[in-house]
């Protein structure tokens, strides 16, 4: 009990500061939107082929905008050497892995349902009949691509490269969820039997399961001193 | 001294294996009867692929031990095995182009193995890339170690995802071309050249070992200069 309060705590803590200043939510709202509507000047602007590759698209643009998210939550706990302050709060090692992954999975998630308005304008696509199925997919895919990220992100926080580390490693080792994840919205999107998307589902649940596990055995080791 | 000399006869076993190797490659193993002579480049991406899984199997066992005993050593080990690892891997997919190009007809395909090898040698090159950047060694030896385990539990995840990725929705379309049982005199060559490229790898990785030892005696006597 006290445990998931003190996740929570940290959660709330880091979702409290993305509120006051909304800098980093309307970097990346801003940029999802740019990268949806770039994609239709690099597809020329045929109708048949970006409705073909719309949800490829789409995840595309939310692996971009997730990447810029993850990038500022552990390095905003580096100015004012808040990182120290964090590991000095009384709380299990698993516990801030845990609320630091709770606060990008919020930010990410609330990005990503701001774009799908957007994306459906843009598009010229009806998701809103299909938008629980959507959500099934978005979800856990969110939830990994944010465990991933969020031990990623504490690994190159420090380093003199760090903008461009990030993506480098974190991209590779999300291949299998990205493919899920368009996958999945693929089947949704053109109303196929929701059948098709659970081989992806599972797939996404066991990386979601390795990157959850794996993550806490290793959180303790990356921010030890 | 025995370690000299013992590294000494692994280097000549290396040489004459690989001379062995390219003997039967060559000249004893027969030519394909579909590809003619362009298949025997199958003796040296085979192997190459094999010690590539080899390389990164003892990153991974190493990074393991490094986690629990924090031994210096054994950072030495997995830093210098990831490093023959991507030069194999790199090598490997080279020659595969090289050798794709004539029968395939094409440099490069998004065929399953093919994305899971290039995928494989992404991750490790972000590896090498994140060991060099981070300044503190000890730190970047853990940062390494926690990439190399979680690296290497996610390839088998990447590896099944891709299969999905070409067969769920449409058969496998490029499959390799050439007879399905290999001949025995080819089978002969390619062990041999397996067993020759394992080796030079762990001839290699002596060797990387050597020099890592030398740079961190080097680094202890700038400290000491340098108070």
């Amino acid at each position: 009990m006290i445990f998931t309060r003190r996740v929570l705590a940290i959660a709330w803590k880091d979702l409290i500061a993305e509120w006051r200043d909304r800098e980093s939510l309307t970097a990346m709202c801003f940029f999802a939107f740019l990268v949806l509507f770039l994609f239709n000047f690099a597809l020329g602007g045929d109708q048949a082929l970006i409705r073909q590759a719309s949800s490829g698209l789409l995840w595309l643009a939310f692996a971009f905008t997730g990447v810029l998210g993850l990038a500022r939550s552990v390095q905003s706990e580096l100015v004012n050497d808040c990182l120290d302050g964090l590991l000095l709060y009384p709380a299990e090692r698993e516990a801030i892995y845990l609320g630091k992954l709770l606060g990008s999975f919020s930010v990410i998630l609330l990005v990503e349902l701001i774009s799908f308005p957007l994306f459906a304008v843009l598009y010229n696509m009806d998701i809103w009949s299909q938008l629980p199925k959507l959500l099934l997919i978005t979800v856990p895919a969110t939830l990994g691509f944010a465990a991933a990220g969020t031990l990623m992100s504490t690994m190159t926080a420090g380093l003199r490269a760090r903008e461009a580390m990030l993506p480098f490693l974190l991209f590779p080792m999300t291949i299998p969820l990205i493919l899920s994840a368009v996958r999945g919205t693929e089947v949704v999107l053109r109303r196929e039997a929701f059948e098709l998307a659970m081989p992806w589902l599972k797939l996404m649940a066991a990386f979601d399961v390795l990157f959850l596990v794996g993550s806490l055995l290793t959180f303790e080791l990356l921010v030890e001193e | 001294m025995i370690g000299r000399s013992c590294e000494r006869a692994l280097g000549i076993v290396t040489v004459i294996g690989l001379v062995i190797g390219l003997y039967i490659a060559f000249v004893y193993a027969p030519a394909d009867a579909v590809q003619g002579d362009v298949q025997r480049l199958m003796y040296l991406h085979v192997p190459l692929i094999l010690v590539s899984y080899l390389a990164f199997f003892v990153v991974f066992i190493a990074s393991i031990l490094y986690l629990w005993r924090r031994r210096l050593q054994h950072d030495a080990i997995a830093h210098s095995s990831a490093e023959i690892g991507v030069l194999f891997t790199a090598l490997t997919i080279a020659v595969g182009s090289i050798w794709g190009r004539p029968t395939w007809g094409a440099w490069w395909t998004w065929d399953a193995r093919l994305t899971t090898t290039a995928i494989l040698l992404l991750m490790f090159l972000g590896y090498l890339m994140l060991r060099a950047l981070v300044d503190d060694p000890s730190r970047g030896a853990t940062f390494c170690a926690v990439l190399g385990i979680i690296g290497f539990l996610d390839v088998p995840i990447i590896h099944m995802s891709v299969v999905w990725w070409r067969t769920l929705h449409q058969p496998a379309s490029i499959l390799r071309p050439g007879p399905s049982t290999v001949a025995p005199d080819m089978q002969v060559a390619l062990y041999t050249n397996l067993a020759a490229f394992v080796l030079l790898y762990g001839y290699l990785l002596v060797k990387r070992l050597q020099v890592e030892g030398a740079r961190r005696e080097l680094f202890r006597l700038q400290m000491e200069l340098l108070g």
